[in-house]
C-alpha cells in the first residue's frame, strides 16, 4: 500500500505540469473558474481550442486505445492529468460527455467508416456530442422510451421527444436511443443511433434550471432522417449498447467533490461570528467540518480504490455506485452549512459577496442535480442492494409484456 | 499509488480468518459473555502462536517483524469474529507505547513477553481529565497515585501502562498499593476492571518520544487498528442481516425484497465502505509514519465508530423480534460496537480531534 506516486506516475505528473505551465494560466484561488465574463458561444469556442491543443499533446483521450486515436494510457494517468489541470484556468466539462461516454460508444459499435468519420474529429474538438436517452416518461426507467424509430429502406425516421439532454444546444451530434419495435418487451425493442443535432426536424429548447443556468434541453424530433449506416449495434439491440455507454460512464472516474471544500468551510467559519465569537470556536461547527472531510476525502479514497482495481486489471464494480451517493449528499450538506454559518447574510445573492460565496452558492444550487443525473440516489441504492449485496430485484410487471400493451 | 494490501498480506489474513472461524465461535464467545472465562484462551493462543498478534513487533523483541499493514488486516478479522481476546489491550495499546517510548531495558524486559503471550498487558491512555470525575492521577518521584475507572482486561494483565498527565507509567499490578477489581460493562465479552493506585512505586516510559505527543501517537495507532476491528464487525453483521433477509418471508415475499430494507442495507453498506477507505488510508499513514496520521487516524476512528454502531443497530432491526433475543448473536455485535467506539475516547471527542487537526493544517 502506498499513496505516493510511483516513479512512473511522478514522471508523468511532471511532464503534464510542464506542459500545462507552457500552455495555460494557473488559477490564483480555489474558487476561480474559467470563462468568467464570457458568453456561452465564447466559452464553447474556447473549449474547442483547448481540446485541440490537448489532442495535439496526447491529453485529450488519455485512456483510449491507440486504434481509436487515444493515448493508450492508464486511468491513473487520466486522474493525474485531471488533478493537475484543475489548478489551471482552462475550460472543463464541455467535452466530458463526448470523450467520457458518447465517442467510446461510437468507437465500439459503429461501422468502420462511420467510426473513422467521427472519432478523430471528436478528439480534436471539431465535434461535440450529447446523450439523448431520457424522455418525459422514461428517466430512471430508461426502458420506457417512446421515441419512435421506423425503418424506410436505408433510412430511419425518428419521431418523439427527449428531455434533460445536457449540452444539446451546443452539440453537433448525439447518441440517441429510440423504440424500433413496439411488439417486443420494453428493453428488447430499442435501437441506438447517431443523430446529427443540426439535421432538419431537430428542435432544441433550452430548459431553465434551478441553478439559473441552462445546461440541459428538451429536444423535439419530427421526421428526422437517420441513415441506417448511423445505427450503433443491432436493430433492437440498443439496450446492450446503452449498458456499454453506462459502463464507460462508470470507468470515467473523475473528481466528484472539490477537494478543497473543507477548507472553504474552515475559511467561512473563521470569518463568520456566532454569539460574538468566531464560528470556528464552536464545537458544533467543528463537528460539521469533520463530517465534511469524511465525505469529501472519502470520495477521493473511493476513487483511489477504483483506480487500484483498474491498475490490477480488474474492473471497478457496482460498488463504485456509492461514490455519487456520498458525493451528492455531501455537497448538499457542506455547501448548505457554509451558507448557514453566515446567517441572514448567507442569503445575499452571490454577485455582491465575491468569488468564494459565488462558488459555494452555485455548488449548493447544483447539488440536487448531481443527486439525480446519471442515476438517482434511490436507483443507486437499488444497484448496491441488488448487485453488491445480492438482494432480490424489484417486483415488476413490465418485463415480459409487449411494450404496446403496457399501460401508460 | 497503490491503495490495496498485497497478496501476501491477504494470505496471512485468510489464514487468521480460517483459524478464527474455527475457534472464535458463538459458543466460545458466550463462555466469556456468561463470565465463565475472562477471554478465550484458545483463540488467544492461536493468535499469538501464529505470530499474528505480534505482527508489528520487531523480530529482535520476539515479534513477527511484519508491520502495521499486516496487523490491520488481522484486526479486521478479529473484529469480524468478535474475538474475545485482549488483542487491543496488549498489542495496539501497551506494546505500542513500549515500542514508541520504552528505553532499551524496558523494551527488552516486556516486549518479548508480550509478543510471546507470556504476559498480557494493557493501557489506560485517555486523558483522564477529559471525562473522569475524581482527581487526576499524579506521578512524582517515581510514585503513582490515582484511579483508573475503566481499564480493559485489567484483571488478567501482568503489566499496566497508565497515564498520569502526559507521562506514561509502567505499573506492576502485583506491586504494593495497586488495587483492582472487575467491573460489569455493556460488553461482557471484553471484561474491564477498575485500577486504583495508592503511592505505587513505578517507572515512567523513558526512551524515545515523551509527553502529550507520545500519548497522541499511541492513541492514533490504536485508532487505526480499532477502526479495522470495527470495519470487520460492521461488514460481518451486515452479511448476517442480508442472509436473514433473503431467508425470512413476510407478506408472501422475502423481506429482503422490500425496498425499505434494501435501501437501509445499501446505506449501511455505504457507511461501512466509507469507514473502510478511511481505515485503509489510516493504515497507510501508520505504516509509513506519514505526517497525515493525526487526520487519517481520527477520520478512520469516527467513520468506523459511526459505521459499526449503525450496522449493529440495524442488524437487530432487520431481524425483527428474534434479533432482540439473548440467543441470537445480533446483540453481541451491538455490544462490541459500543465497546470499540468508546474504548479510547468517544466518537464525539475524536470528531473534535479531527476538526482540530484539519484547522491546524488549513492555517
Ligand atoms: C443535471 C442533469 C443532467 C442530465 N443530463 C442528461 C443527459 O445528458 N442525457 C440524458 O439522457 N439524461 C440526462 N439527465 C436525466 C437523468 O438521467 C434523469 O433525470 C434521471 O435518470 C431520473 O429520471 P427522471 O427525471 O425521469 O425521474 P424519475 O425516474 O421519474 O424519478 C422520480 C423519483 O422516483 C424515484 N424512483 C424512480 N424509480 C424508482 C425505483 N425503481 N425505486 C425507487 N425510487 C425510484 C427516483 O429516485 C426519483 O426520486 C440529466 C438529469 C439532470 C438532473
Amino acid at each position: 500500500m502506498d499513496f505516493r506516486d510511483t516513479p512512473e506516475e511522478a514522471a508523468y505528473r511532471a511532464e503534464v505540469r510542464t506542459w500545462l505551465h507552457a500552455n495555460a494560466q494557473p488559477r490564483t484561488s480555489d474558487e476561480q473558474r474559467f470563462g468568467e465574463g464570457l458568453d456561452d458561444a465564447e466559452r464553447i469556442s474556447a473549449a474547442r481550442v483547448w481540446q485541440r491543443r490537448k489532442a495535439e499533446a496526447g491529453y485529450a483521450a488519455i485512456t483510449w486505445p491507440r486504434e481509436w486515436g487515444g493515448s493508450g494510457g492508464t486511468a491513473m494517468q487520466q486522474v493525474i492529468y485531471g488533478q493537475e489541470e484543475e489548478r489551471f484556468l482552462v475550460p472543463r466539462m464541455v467535452f466530458e460527455n463526448s470523450i467520457g461516454q458518447c465517442l467510446p460508444t461510437v468507437a465500439m459499435w459503429a461501422a468502420p467508416a462511420v467510426r473513422e468519420r467521427h472519432v478523430p474529429r471528436g478528439i480534436v474538438g471539431d465535434e461535440i456530442w450529447c446523450q439523448l436517452f431520457s424522455e418525459p416518461a422514461a428517466g430512471s426507467d430508461t426502458g420506457g422510451i417512446r421515441t419512435r424509430a421506423e425503418r424506410h429502406g436505408d433510412e430511419w425516421l425518428i419521431n418523439g421527444q427527449k428531455v434533460w439532454t445536457s449540452g444539446a444546444h451546443f452539440c453537433d451530434y448525439g447518441i440517441l436511443l429510440a423504440r424500433s419495435d413496439w411488439d417486443k418487451p420494453k428493453q428488447k425493442g430499442l435501437t441506438m443511433f447517431i443523430i446529427d443535432m443540426k439535421a432538419p426536424g431537430v428542435e432544441i429548447r433550452p430548459i431553465h434550471q434551478m441553478s439559473g443556468d441552462t445546461e440541459f434541453n428538451e429536444v423535439f424530433l419530427t421526421d428526422v432522417r437517420i441513415p441506417d449506416a448511423n445505427r450503433l449495434g443491432e436493430v433492437n439491440g440498443g439496450w446492450k449498447v446503452m449498458l456499454s455507454t453506462l459502463m464507460h460512464e462508470r470507468l470515467a472516474i473523475g473528481g466528484h467533490l472539490p477537494t478543497h471544500l473543507h477548507r472553504n468551510l474552515i475559511q467561512v467559519a473563521r470569518t463568520a461570528r456566532w454569539n460574538g465569537r468566531p464560528a470556528l470556536d464552536d464545537e458544533r461547527v467543528k463537528e460539521r467540518i469533520a463530517n465534511a472531510f469524511l465525505s469529501q476525502h472519502g470520495v477521493e479514497l473511493i476513487i483511489a480504490r477504483g483506480l487500484t482495481a483498474l491498475s490490477q486489471g480488474k474492473e471497478p464494480g457496482p460498488e463504485m455506485s456509492i461514490l455519487k451517493l456520498v458525493a451528492g449528499r455531501g455537497i448538499l450538506d457542506i455547501a448548505g452549512f457554509a451558507l448557514e454559518m453566515a446567517g441572514p447574510e448567507g442569503l445575499v445573492a452571490h454577485q455582491d459577496l465575491g468569488r468564494e460565496w459565488s462558488f459555494l452558492q452555485q455548488l449548493w444550487l447544483s447539488a440536487p442535480g448531481i443527486r439525480l443525473a446519471g442515476g438517482t440516489d434511490e436507483i443507486l441504492r437499488n444497484v448496491v442492494a441488488e448487485r453488491v449485496l445480492g438482494l432480490p430485484g424489484e417486483i415488476r410487471t413490465d418485463r415480459e409484456l409487449p411494450f404496446r400493451e403496457l399501460e401508460r | 499509488m497503490n491503495f490495496d494490501f498485497s497478496d501476501d498480506q491477504r494470505l496471512l489474513a485468510q489464514e487468521v480468518r480460517r483459524m478464527l472461524a474455527e475457534t472464535s465461535t458463538s459458543t466460545e464467545i458466550r463462555r466469556v459473555l456468561a463470565g465463565h472465562a475472562t477471554h478465550s484462551a484458545d483463540v488467544w493462543n492461536n493468535l499469538v502462536g501464529m505470530g499474528a498478534a505480534a505482527a508489528a513487533i520487531p523480530e529482535q523483541f520476539g515479534g513477527a517483524g511484519l508491520g502495521y499493514l499486516e496487523l490491520c488486516l488481522i484486526a479486521e478479522e478479529a473484529g469480524r469474529h468478535l474475538a474475545p481476546v485482549p488483542l487491543a489491550s496488549s498489542f495496539y495499546l501497551a506494546a505500542e507505547a513500549l515500542m514508541r517510548s520504552g528505553n532499551e531495558e524496558q523494551q527488552q524486559r516486556w516486549l518479548p513477553r508480550i509478543a510471546g503471550g507470556d504476559v498480557i498487558a494493557t493501557a489506560a491512555l485517555a486523558d483522564a481529565e477529559a471525562w473522569s470525575t475524581g482527581p487526576a492521577p499524579v506521578f512524582a518521584d517515581g510514585r503513582l497515585s490515582g484511579r483508573f475507572a475503566v481499564v480493559p482486561d485489567a484483571m488478567i494483565a501482568g503489566l499496566l501502562v497508565l497515564r498520569a498527565g502526559d507521562t506514561l507509567v509502567l505499573v506492576d499490578p502485583a506491586a504494593p498499593g495497586v488495587a483492582r477489581h472487575a467491573i460489569a460493562t455493556l460488553d461482557p465479552t471484553r471484561p474491564c476492571g477498575e485500577v486504583v493506585c495508592t503511592d505505587v512505586a513505578a517507572q515512567a516510559l523513558c526512551g524515545g518520544e515523551r509527553g502529550a505527543a507520545l500519548c497522541e501517537r499511541v492513541l492514533n495507532a490504536a485508532a487505526v487498528l480499532l477502526a479495522f476491528e470495527q470495519v470487520g464487525g460492521a461488514t460481518r453483521i451486515l452479511e448476517i442481516a442480508r442472509d436473514y433477509a433473503l431467508q425470512r418471508k413476510a407478506f408472501g415475499r422475502q423481506i429482503g425484497s422490500f425496498q425499505a430494507l434494501k435501501h437501509k442495507m445499501a446505506d449501511v453498506y455505504t457507511a461501512n465502505e466509507l469507514a473502510r477507505v478511511h481505515a485503509y488510508y489510516g493504515a497507510w499513514a501508520l505504516s509509513c509514519d506519514a505526517p497525515e496520521l493525526p487526520v487519517a487516524a481520527a477520520a478512520a476512528r469516527v467513520a468506523a465508530s459511526v459505521a459499526f454502531n449503525r450496522a449493529a443497530e440495524e442488524g437487530i432491526e432487520i431481524h425483527g423480534g428474534i434479533g432482540y433475543t439473548w440467543e441470537m448473536d445480533c446483540h453481541l455485535y451491538m455490544r462490541r460496537a459500543r465497546y470499540l467506539a468508546q474504548l479510547i475516547g468517544s466518537e464525539h471527542a475524536w470528531r473534535t480531534r479531527l476538526a482540530d487537526a484539519l484547522i491546524r493544517e488549513a492555517a
